[in-house]
């Protein structure tokens, strides 16, 4: 079943498109990445994903619906998880609070994960009661992602997982959002130009350059350094 | 001593004045950024719906203050849904449409009901000490105004709606993109901030005399308040209530009531000059500093 499809989709700021007819389907339980090299669009097409920036032209369909017309908050709702880029928690709330805000993306009833969110990051448990803004850059990043997974979304788009985080904590980072996918079957689409996030996490892949979608990577290509190296600022 | 007693009467009823006529506004300007300037208009309208319940109704007037309430909430969610939500994002025109409804409502208010009002009976009797006597309802609005300001934290810190506003405030993209309804959020706190509006104008109606042109006075009063206060609506409300009416109270038992508010706006210009964040920016930066030095 397809989850999430973008078909000829435009959109920009202003009167200039950043992005340029992109086409894209996801099925349930894959894991896709967006790669490409700085400035080529990507945070552009997660911002047109979760509704923030409204495309001049084509159709986002989601669960089977068109959701192009939609509010951000609208398609939140409807399930939708959304990790920004960078650390994009909310800093004067503290990190319970912050998961809380996370319960609105929740399409069907009143699931809420926060057991298997402090399984997997047992530092947000610890520090329930502290404001987001005193924990470190990977902690930070371990918040959105528990904060996207809290209302139990069946989409979780994540925006450069490897943004500001240090090395180590990025590969722990990428192999929560596998496990994630094994145990909860949350399909995810993701935005990277990290090779190391890229190899451990997707299933396939889609290359952009300037603003269009040039490439479709097998797992097999993703493996092969040569081949996916053209497509990142290696 | 007894001129001692004056003066801590005289600032009680100062303070409380600048703290329920501002925290209205402190809420709508630090959550919305949007500048009420009708905001002493609702004030009056409280005032106005207080009069009304008491006399024309024949309420009394705890119910006459409950009705004013409800009546400058319901007016403020109204004024939201017609005029305020067109002007998001958009500090000048939200400023010119609130001054053209300030207008509107005072000189409305004047058509509908004249120039003056009955005055309605102030609650709780005096106290008397040598050859003065001072009503007890100056210390009950003392105690009003920190009852909302703990009323306001609590409403931020412990709700789901505080918690929401907060978090819009914070980053208002990444809320809506989490789902929540960033626009409920904004139609509440301008009800919000216009509900206590209306409280500040029900507390004061007692005390003052009820015309359609009182929002002037208070708009400048609460003004005053925020801009001293700075970024922290419950901190700095009360702080800078509690510095300015210390100023207000002195100068004005002094000098009298028109060298009072002179001096406050002295004080105002003085102290933004110092912390251009006001009072709340200034310990901010002092706790940061601390907290980096006990690092």
């Amino acid at each position: 079943m397809t989850v999430l499809s973008l078909d000829g989709v435009t959109a920009g700021y202003g009167s200039t498109p950043v992005l340029r007819e992109i086409d894209l389907a996801i099925e349930a339980g894959e894991i896709v990445g967006v790669v490409g090299k700085n400035g080529v669009g990507k945070t552009t097409l997660m911002k047109t994903v979760t509704g923030l920036l409204e495309p001049t032209a084509g159709t986002i369909t989601y669960d089977g619906r068109d959701v192009t017309g939609l509010t951000a908050d609208a398609r939140a709702r409807s399930g939708i998880g959304y990790i920004p880029q960078g650390r994009d928690i909310f800093p004067d709330l503290t990190v319970e609070q912050n998961l809380r805000m996370g319960e609105h993306v929740n399409a069907d009833g009143d699931v809420t994960r926060y057991e298997e969110v402090y399984d997997l990051f047992p530092v947000l448990e610890e520090r329930a009661g502290q404001d987001g803004g005193t924990l470190s850059g990977g902690q930070q990043q371990m918040l959105a992602i528990g904060r996207a997974l809290v209302g139990d979304p069946d989409l979780l788009l994540l925006d450069e997982p490897s943004e500001g985080v240090q090395p180590s904590i990025v590969d722990q980072i990428s192999e929560d959002i596998r496990a994630i996918n094994d145990e909860l079957g949350t399909t995810v689409l993701f935005v990277e130009q990290n090779l190391g996030v890229i190899q451990t996490m997707a299933d396939r892949c889609y290359a952009m350059e300037r603003g269009t979608i040039v490439d479709e990577l097998t797992s097999a290509e993703i493996a092969d350094e040569d081949a996916i190296a053209s497509h990142l600022a290696i | 001593m007894v001129n001692g007693l004056n003066l801590a009467f005289q600032y009680l009823q100062g303070f409380s004045v600048l703290v329920l006529a501002a925290v209205g506004l402190a809420i709508i300007f630090g959550i919305m950024g949007v500048i009420n300037l009708a905001h002493g208009e609702f004030i009056m309208v409280g005032a106005y719906a207080t009069v009304f319940g008491y006399h024309d109704l024949g309420l009394p007037l705890v119910a006459s203050m409950a009705l004013a309430v409800g009546v400058t909430a319901a007016f403020g969610m109204v004024v939201e849904r017609l005029l305020i939500k067109r002007t998001y994002g958009r500090l000048f025109d939200s400023m010119v449409v609130t001054l053209g409804l300030s207008l509107v409502l005072s000189q409305g208010m004047l058509v509908l009901r004249g120039t003056s009002e009955p005055s309605v009976p102030t609650p709780f009797g005096t106290i008397s000490y040598g050859a003065f006597s001072q009503s007890v309802y100056r210390v009950a609005l003392a105690l009003a105004a920190v009852a909302v300001l703990v009323g306001v934290y609590w409403l931020f810190t412990r709700t789901e709606y505080g918690i929401r506003a907060r978090a819009t405030i914070q980053d208002e993209g990444t809320a809506r993109a989490l789902g929540v309804r960033t626009e409920r959020v904004y139609s509440t706190t301008f009800a919000i901030g216009s509900a206590l509006a209306g409280l500040a104008g029900a507390l004061l109606a007692p005390i003052v005399s009820v015309t359609p042109t009182m929002g002037g006075t208070y708009l400048v009063k609460s003004f005053v308040v925020v801009v001293v206060g700075g970024p922290s609506v419950v901190l700095g409300t009360g702080l800078s209530g509690g510095l300015l009416g210390a100023v207000d109270a002195v100068v004005t038992n002094v000098y009298g009531q028109t060298a009072g508010s002179i001096v406050l706006l002295v004080v105002t210009v003085v102290v933004i000059r110092f912390f251009q964040d006001g009072v709340t920016g200034f310990t901010d930066r002092v706790r940061d500093r601390l907290a980096r030095e006990g690092t």
